[in-house]
């Protein structure tokens, strides 16, 4: 469990993270969205005891990061961005490493090394030396060395940053899998991301958080209106006067010709409703010829364009200031 | 101190799987091997010459001849290679971002510290005992004096270790390699010739300026004197980078 409390974070006069409160329950994965330099990789940080705050209190497991640094640190699996690796180490040499330092009793050493090695899915490779390996593996090696010790809390900074899609849905599917009975918190700018693995999210901009929902409530809290794209074989004006006047429907706004004979538009309805059935009968009754009929779906990412858009306009006078280069 | 062997025992590795330590330990072996030879053949020279002069013979001995000239060749060559021990001690961690990692282990700064200091002072020591084959040699021909070969090696190996604490500490500052082997030279030779001043500087000012002179203290290890307030002098300098390599340590979490 990690509860977060008015964290606050100064790097010189500039704040990178102001005032953030949150709280993760055990067994909850939960993720960090922002764009760089929201202070993602700054809360992290404070979390992992690698940076103290300047003001506010964070605890985990019911432990201070302040006083309880290294006990907390021995529950906590940390994976920064950009994975810093020792290059220089054999695989098996770098997690040998890292379970003496996690304090891991000799006589169990090996057998967690396996462990997490096959859980990560880094036991092809353990013979070769981390800088030739790709950077999906090394990836994996990052994630390996965070699970060493089987910490009840993961923080993963960016995990699948600068894959490629399949390993990407690769590296997902491992923390989708070894987080049933952890709580895990990762960082990512990558939307869809976060609605497939994370149970909730909290989305920070400008070091503070601007919302925190489950990825499904964020969406249908999002305006709460509806919207469907309807393409038909009529004059635009006729068609625009015929959709207004359908009931259900607050505002209907053309997306001009598509060709000749076809007409797009965009219909927004009133919350809770839905006029696909409408629209289409009055279109028939017309004795148009109804080309598509399409709901489109507000996204997460519309969700954070806008909350992002909105912050940066609330804070106007702010945003002169220069943007932080810790993320 | 916390958890320093795991970081010790990979720090050492890493001297030993990069070519750093032997490339280091053989350009020491080299020099110093160099000077031994030259500093013999010298004596050989000098003693052949003497033969027909029995009240000069009397006054050549190899302790004085090739002992002290070697002992103080081989702390010179010392303050040139110990810089490249120490540059990458966090330099190198500082620029990958491994170091973020490292200070998220349950590991105290100390801890990080000791390893990585230990680590380099095994290195040291590993090259000092590649030149034990000089003294050996030199019982094997002649007679020199064990105890003062002891303490030029106990001065050698003291200096050794604050010239360390000083690099790491400079280490911690910067990512850059070079810019810390640069700087620790260049901190090191101040300390090791600030005395020349002293004549300068007027009576207090002066004897505090030789004080501070690593050469004063190494020279009297070398005569063969053991005295508390030399030992004193270089364990409290390397006390002292040591404790402001830890305040580097932290004042870098602050920034991290």
């Amino acid at each position: 469990m990690i509860e977060v409390e008015g964290l606050t974070k100064y790097y010189g006069n500039f704040p990178a993270v102001r005032d953030v409160t949150f709280r993760v329950e055990s067994g909850e994965i939960v993720g960090f969205l922002g764009p760089n330099g929201a202070g993602k990789t700054t809360t992290m940080r404070i979390l992992t005891c690698f940076s103290p705050a300047t003001s506010g209190t964070a605890r985990i497991l019911g432990m201070d990061v302040r006083h309880e640094s290294l006990k907390i640190r021995e529950k906590v699996g940390y994976l920064p961005e950009n994975v810093p690796l020792y290059d220089w180490m054999r695989v098996g040499k770098y997690l040998d490493f890292v379970a003496r330092a996690k304090r891991i009793p000799s006589d169990k050493r090996k057998t967690e090394i396996d462990r997490v090695a096959k859980s990560a899915g880094v036991d092809q490779v353990m013979g070769r030396i981390v800088r030739s390996l790709s950077k999906g593996y090394r990836q994996r090696v990052g994630l390996a060395q965070a699970l060493i010790g089987d910490p009840p809390i993961l923080i993963l900074d960016e995990p699948t940053i600068g894959l490629d899609p399949k390993q990407i849905r690769e590296i997902r599917d491992l923390i989708k899998g070894f987080s049933r009975d952890r709580t895990v918190i990762l960082s990512t700018h990558i939307l869809p991301e976060v609605s497939q693995v994370c149970s909730r999210v909290v989305i920070i901009n400008k070091g503070s958080i601007v919302a925190e929902d489950t990825p499904d409530n964020l969406i249908g809290g999002h305006g709460g209106a509806r919207k469907a794209r309807v393409t038909v074989k009529a004059p635009e004006s006729d068609l625009l006067q015929l959709l207004s006047s359908v009931r259900g429907v607050s505002s209907v706004e053309s997306q001009g010709a598509t060709n000749s004979t076809e007409t797009s538009v965009i219909v927004e309805t009133l919350p809770e409703t839905d006029v696909r059935p409408e629209l289409a009968r009055a279109v028939i009754e017309k004795g148009w010829d109804l080309m598509e009929l399409r709901p489109l779906q507000v996204s997460l990412e519309d969700v954070f364009i806008d909350l992002v858009t909105e912050e940066s306009q609330a804070f106007g006078a702010n945003a002169a200031e220069a943007p932080a280069e810790v993320a | 101190m916390k958890g320093w062997y795991p970081v010790f025992c990979k720090e050492t590795a890493n001297f030993f799987v990069s070519p750093i330590a032997y490339a280091v330990i053989a350009v020491f072996l080299l020099i110093s091997g160099f000077f031994f030879w030259a500093n013999m053949s010298w004596l050989s020279l000098v003693s052949l010459q003497a033969a027909s002069n029995p009240a000069f013979a009397g006054r050549i001995n190899i302790t004085d001849f090739v002992v002290r000239p070697l002992i103080q060749n081989m702390s010179i060559i010392l303050l040139f290679v110990i810089p490249l021990l120490s540059m990458r001690l966090f330099s190198e961690e500082k620029r990958s971002g491994s170091i973020e990692l490292l200070l998220t282990y349950p590991i105290t700064d100390s801890g990080v510290l000791a390893g990585k200091f230990l680590a380099a002072m095994v290195v040291v020591v590993v090259m000092l005992a590649g030149t034990l084959s000089y003294p050996i040699l030199m019982f094997a021909l002649s007679d020199p004096d064990p105890g003062q070969i002891l303490t030029g090696y106990l001065g050698m190996l003291l200096m050794g270790m604050s010239f360390m604490a000083l690099g790491m500490f400079i280490s911690s500052l910067t990512e850059n390699q070079i810019v810390a082997a640069a700087v620790s030279f260049a901190i090191a030779l101040l300390f090791w010739v600030m005395s020349w001043t002293s004549t300068l500087a007027g009576d207090t000012l002066g004897s505090v300026i030789r004080q501070l002179t690593v050469l004063e203290h190494l020279d009297s290890f070398n005569k063969g004197v053991l005295s508390l307030s030399d030992i004193s002098f270089f364990v409290l300098f390397t006390a002292f980078c040591l404790f402001l390599t830890l305040r580097t340590l932290e004042t870098y979490r602050w920034r991290g």
